[in-house]
């Protein structure tokens, strides 16, 4: 085997933040190779400078011999390095021969095309319908979109990041069949992960960021998870403890919750029951897409349903709204943080006030109380111990991280009675993500209820009591959660929801 | 009162006369729309077409000129637009409104020399044989060059977007702008030229009003037809080949009350001449109403603002 | 190479700024548009930008022209910051005067203190109800507002035209198509407060209205409402507000502090109806709101500033033979400038070498 990519000393800085500094690896022709890190290592910077959508501050990449600065997507392209987009770089209006063709820079005839996506996909098996409309497919067969796209270009170098983020489990089995049979035929993949099982079944080599540096290279298979995952952090990982487990009586009670999604391309909600017990934490997985955001809409009051859908502490508050539901202990925190759980060019404290006017008494006869506003922002700032000059700086200002501990601060200094959170450490960083899981944690022992929405199995194995699944809208009977295996919820989610076989909770 | 004096052939003439700068203006501004940007300044740039028209053709007797000025007139005050919106991300709804606030403006200044003055007449199509032919000659082989034009104009815009790669790119950009960055597109920069396209089709849409339709240049002569062009892109589901339909029926509203007022009717021209504009409204009604139908056929990006994050 | 930075903070410094920036910018270059035009540019923008306020008798007319376009731009800022734009204040603005009036003239010839504010209820009421047809439309069928509202102008201009040939003209008239005068009417005048300034009763009004802009938006939770549904409509469903509620109060201000201005238009400096009752207030007021940067100090100030482009554009137009339209050239420019300097707010211009 010979280098295909050899990086020589990138970096690159942003204001306040070195991303990248003094990066230097080698990628093998035919190798599948990690790079591994925690959310803000580095990874992302690094990669968009290999695919031109990034340009290095200084440094150098050498490809086949020659050198390599992509000033733009095309150039990189040209020479052989295609992408996979985390967030996918689709456009659901248009077919998937459209997206296609968008992304090819000599684009064969419509019918050459057709066909060429067919034969691929068969061969490399991820089935795909040229003419559908991309908001009509599923998550999984988006991404297969995105690598068809990729791989009609021959590429030399497919750069993947967070392939599996949004997978369910056999799609990860399907897709690590699809990247060994390109390594096979001499493609080198750049793999970019945190999740370390999958790095140890499917790379060869491995280099590890953290804060901008390389801080390790390794063979996976001769690691272990664990210590994978101390390279990445630096330091010895702490195992979380188990929680004793003993529920309470019900609070939240969800009966038969149908809804239709406003969305085009939206899931609707088909008879979704389910109970919430005082101090239980029940975690729902599945992949995005099927029904969450019309769950959480529901519960939140955003979207009215049937009076006796949603029952808290034998109340019908099916057709309350938002503020009726937060007056009565039921409080939401939405995936997107910006543009949903906090408006983004509106202050800290005005984003404080945005959710906590009823429970904190922020307004009296509507007139607002500007110190007390005041007083319950710092207090958030201060307790979940957000980075920011001050509670007038703007929502949007602040960091993924550090607005997600304000808005899920928000939700939990209200001491909620049951607390519904969805993705809530979806891009946020390691430091950051477990001080939420902790303070939700807290929350519950604290006897209130909560309902964690996530596409992270990780995550919900580690905090939830009881699991189940949303998949095409309907949701699978809860059980406990320890002792699932991965099996049983690959089941689970791929909709066979009563598939395993386990003690009911 | 006589309704025998109103002569279908004679009325559908009209009624395509009528048609003609709307359609040629809602065209430019559904491929605008497609791009991702709405541009309220429809009005606007159709007035500075109608003066910048007029006064390129009266100045060199040529009615082509003074269109192919008029084109230019329009797309230099839509670069405006296209500068502040795309390269420093104003905000399109004020920009579009400070658009047509300028133009009506700068128009009325330009124009000041021109008033009452007759443009060079833009000849009718005459072929022999078919031109003379009854009815049909009247119908198909009579017009002026700028309506087969805009005839033209609607199978190309649709053959664009739909059939051509640049189309396929101009309609991602307004799909997902993010999406067609991550790609390499620059979004920016197409669809300034899209603005620019906008601002050509207004501007000889203005130019057909006070060139041909009236002739004759006047303050504010375009009277709303340019909020009503925009109007016809929501009523044509931004499809070229509806965009026609709609320009036509607003077209037959306003020969119709026109006709009407000639006859002399009891009811006061004042209340006729309300009509389009009632229709208008009553049709943006009937095709927003199915709102999930509605969010499907829009751009999914159409009027926010695109920022490159890096 | 010119860069654009995003700032952390919004700054405050070019928030104040930048209408000033853009006034001076207008005048640069209007002085320029000037000299083409082979007029003195700076006669010109001395007549236009500072006599206005320096000569008693220009000043006398200020807030004449002043309260109708603050009164509107209060209501129009309101709507803006929801991102409800109601653009038909001009239509708004007819139907006041015309439901005003109508109602004045079914009351002539009865005298008490009651006709004129019971005149001013009608005419809010007219505007209230015009600006509602959008908001109904809008709530109910998802109509653009924009476009609604607008073609609602040409409806209100027509039916102001129906109206005064018809069941409104003056019976004493010699078939003129105007209404009888308001303004040489005890019962229906518009009392004038403070005539150096031109301050009449709806002036006063105006800055009332600026004053509970003032505190709505500063104190009140509808006033926190309306600003983060514009910011975030999304985020706005999630902390409780109802959009319709939100679209229905936006236009119903907007529509009603219109209608006001429109009447008192109509009993103070127009007099009359007629078929071209003073036109362009509410389509300059959209200007006055953005300059103001939608805040009510800053509305009060763009007025006048507006206000004395009005005068100044009237006395270069005979002093100095301007065309009429130049002035709204002016006007149209500086929404521009205002547009185009409004990145500074947001973020920082940095020089950095070479390409990047």
């Amino acid at each position: 085997m010979s280098v295909l990519l050899d990086i020589q000393g990138l970096s690159k800085s942003y204001p306040g933040v070195k991303a990248n500094d003094d990066i230097s690896f080698q990628i093998q022709e035919g190798e599948i190779h990690a790079l591994l890190g925690e959310n803000g290592a580095g990874k992302s910077t690094l990669v968009k400078m290999i695919y031109g959508l990034v340009r290095p501050d200084s440094g150098a990449m050498i490809l086949n011999g020659e050198k390599f600065a992509p000033p733009k997507p095309f150039f990189a392209r040209q020479k052989g390095v295609s992408m996979v987009f985390q967030h996918f770089s689709l456009f659901e209006a248009l077919t998937v021969a459209e997206n296609i063709t968008l992304g090819m820079d000599v684009a064969p005839s419509r019918k050459e095309l057709s066909a060429q996506i067919r034969k691929v996909s068969n061969e490399y098996g991820l089935p795909l319908d040229p003419d559908r409309l991309i908001g009509d497919l599923s998550v999984g067969e988006r991404q297969r979109v995105e690598i068809i796209r990729c791989l009609l270009q021959n590429p030399r170098l497919l750069i993947m990041d967070e392939p599996t983020s949004v997978l369910t489990p056999q799609e990860v089995e399907t897709l690590f069949g699809t990247l060994r049979k390109l390594s096979a035929n001499g493609v080198a993949i750049l793999y970019i992960s945190h999740k370390l099982d999958e790095i140890k079944a499917l790379c060869d080599h491995a280099t590890v960021l953290r804060m901008g540096k390389v801080v390790d290279t390794c063979i996976p298979a001769n690691e272990t998870a664990r210590s994978m995952a101390e390279m990445m952090i630096g330091g010895e990982l702490e195992m979380p403890k188990p929680r004793e487990f003993n529920p309470g009586e019900a609070v939240l009670e969800i009966k038969n919750l149908s809804l239709d999604s406003t969305d085009p391309f939206g899931t609707n909600l088909k008879n979704v029951s389910l109970s919430l017990r005082k101090g239980e934490i029940m975690g729902i997985g599945g992949v995005a897409g099927n029904g969450q955001d019309e769950l959480l809409a529901s519960l939140s009051g955003e979207r009215l349903v049937d009076k006796e859908m949603i029952v808290l502490k034998g109340a019908a508050i099916g057709r309350l709204g938002p503020n009726e539901r937060r007056k009565l202990g039921l409080l939401t925190g939405p995936e997107e943080r910006l543009g949903h759980a906090a408006a983004p060019a509106m202050s800290l404290a005005d984003n404080a006030l945005l959710t906590g006017s009823i429970r904190m008494g922020l307004a009296n006869k509507g007139f607002l109380k500007h110190r007390k506003i005041d007083e319950f922002a710092k207090h958030i700032v201060k307790e979940f111990d957000v980075r920011t000059p001050s509670i007038k700086v703007m929502a949007k200002a602040l960091s993924g991280g550090n607005l997600q501990k304000f808005v899920i601060g928000r939700e939990v200094l209200q001491s909620p009675e049951v607390l519904v959170v969805n993705q809530p450490t979806w891009g946020v960083d390691a430091a950051a993500a477990a001080a939420i899981r902790r303070a939700i944690q807290e929350l519950a022992e604290s006897g209130a209820a909560v309902l964690v929405v996530s596409q992270d199995l990780d995550e919900l194995m580690e905090m939830s009591d009881t699991f189940a699944v949303l998949a095409e809208g309907a949701m699978s009977k809860p059980q406990i959660a320890e002792g699932l295996t991965i099996d049983e919820i690959g089941l689970m989610m791929g909709g066979q929801l009563e598939g395993a076989q386990h003690a009911e909770a | 009162m006589d309704f025998s004096s109103l002569n279908p052939v004679a009325m559908i003439v009209l009624l395509v006369g009528a048609a003609t700068p709307i359609l040629l203006a809602a065209l430019g501004e559904l491929v605008v729309e497609k791009s991702g940007v709405l541009n309220l300044g429809v009005e606007g740039m159709m007035i500075i077409g109608a003066v910048t028209g007029f006064i390129v053709a009266t100045e060199t007797a040529s009615p082509y000129a003074g269109m192919l000025g008029s084109m230019v007139g329009g797309a230099l005050v839509a670069m405006i637009f296209g500068f502040l919106t795309q390269f420093l991300r104003s905000n399109q709804v004020a920009t579009g409104l400070a658009l047509t606030l300028f133009g009506l403006g700068l128009a009325a200044l330009l124009g000041g020399d021109y008033n009452g003055i007759k443009p060079p007449p833009t000849p009718r199509l005459n072929i022999e044989g078919l031109s003379d032919l009854p009815i049909v000659g009247e119908l198909l082989f009579s017009y002026d060059p700028v309506i087969y034009f805009s005839i033209f104009l609607v199978a190309a815009v649709w053959y664009f977007l739909n059939r051509t790669r640049g189309g396929l790119i101009l309609r991602a950009c307004g799909e997902n702008h993010d999406a067609a960055h991550s790609l390499g597109y620059n979004v920016v920069m197409i669809r300034f030229g899209a603005i620019m396209f906008g601002g050509a089709c207004a501007g000889l849409g203005g130019a057909y009003v006070s060139l041909i339709r009236v002739p004759q240049w006047t303050e504010g002569m375009t009277a709303g037809i340019g909020w009503i062009a925009l109007a016809i892109v929501v009523f044509a589901s931004w499809k070229p080949w509806r965009a026609i339909l709609g320009a036509y029926l607003f077209g037959g509203i306003t020969i119709l009350q026109l006709s009407l007022q000639a006859l002399g009717i009891s009811i006061s021209a004042a209340y006729l001449s309300m009509t389009p504009y009632i229709v208008t409204i009553v049709v943006l009604v009937i095709m927003s109403a199915d709102r999930k139908r509605a969010s499907l056929n829009a751009p999914a990006c159409l009027g926010r603002s695109f920022h490159a994050s890096n | 190479m010119l860069r654009l930075e995003p700032r952390q903070k919004a700054s405050n410094m070019m928030l104040y700024f930048t209408p000033l920036i853009a006034v001076a910018l207008t005048m640069v270059v209007g002085g320029a548009l000037f000299a083409m035009l082979g007029i003195n540019p700076f006669d010109a923008i001395w007549i236009i930008f500072f006599d206005p306020f320096l000569d008693s008798f220009n000043l006398s007319q200020l807030f004449i022209k002043a309260a109708p376009l603050i009164l509107i731009a209060i209501g129009l800022s309101l709507g803006f910051r929801a991102g409800v734009w109601n653009i038909g204040a001009e239509g708004q603005f007819i139907m006041g005067a015309l439901v005003g009036g109508a109602t004045g003239l079914a009351l002539w010839g009865m005298e008490g203190w009651w006709i004129l504010p019971f005149m001013a209820i009608m005419g809010a009421v007219g505007g209230f109800a015009w600006a509602m047809i959008p908001a109904i439309l809008k709530i109910r069928f998802n109509a653009n507002e924009i476009l609604v509202s607008l073609m609602l102008v040409y409806v209100a201009q027509n039916l102001l035209s129906a109206m005064v040939i018809g069941p409104l003209r003056d019976p004493d008239g010699f078939n003129f198509p105007e209404s009888r005068s308001f303004s040489r009417n005890d019962a229906t005048e518009l009392p004038m407060i403070f005539e150096p300034l031109g301050l009449h009763v709806g002036g006063v009004v105006a800055l009332i209205a600026l004053a509970g802009a003032f505190i709505l938006l500063q104190r009140h939770s509808l006033g926190f409402n309306i600003k983060l549904t514009g910011d975030s409509p999304r985020a706005a469903r999630f902390a409780g507000v109802n959009p319709s509620i939100i679209i229905a109060v936006c236009l119903g201000i907007s529509g009603a502090l219109a209608g006001l201005a429109g009447l008192f238009e109509l009993t103070g400096p127009a007099g009359k109806l007629t078929t071209n009752f003073p036109v362009g207030y509410g389509f300059t007021a959209i200007i006055v709101a953005f300059l103001g940067r939608l805040h009510p100090v800053g509305i009060l100030l763009a007025g006048v500033v507006l206000a004395g482009t009005f005068i100044g554009g009237e006395n270069a137009q005979f002093m100095l033979q301007l065309p009429s339209a130049a002035v709204r050239v002016f006007q149209g420019m500086l929404l521009f400038f205002l547009l185009a300097v409004e990145i500074l707010i947001s973020y920082r211009i940095r020089f950095s070498k070479g390409a990047s």
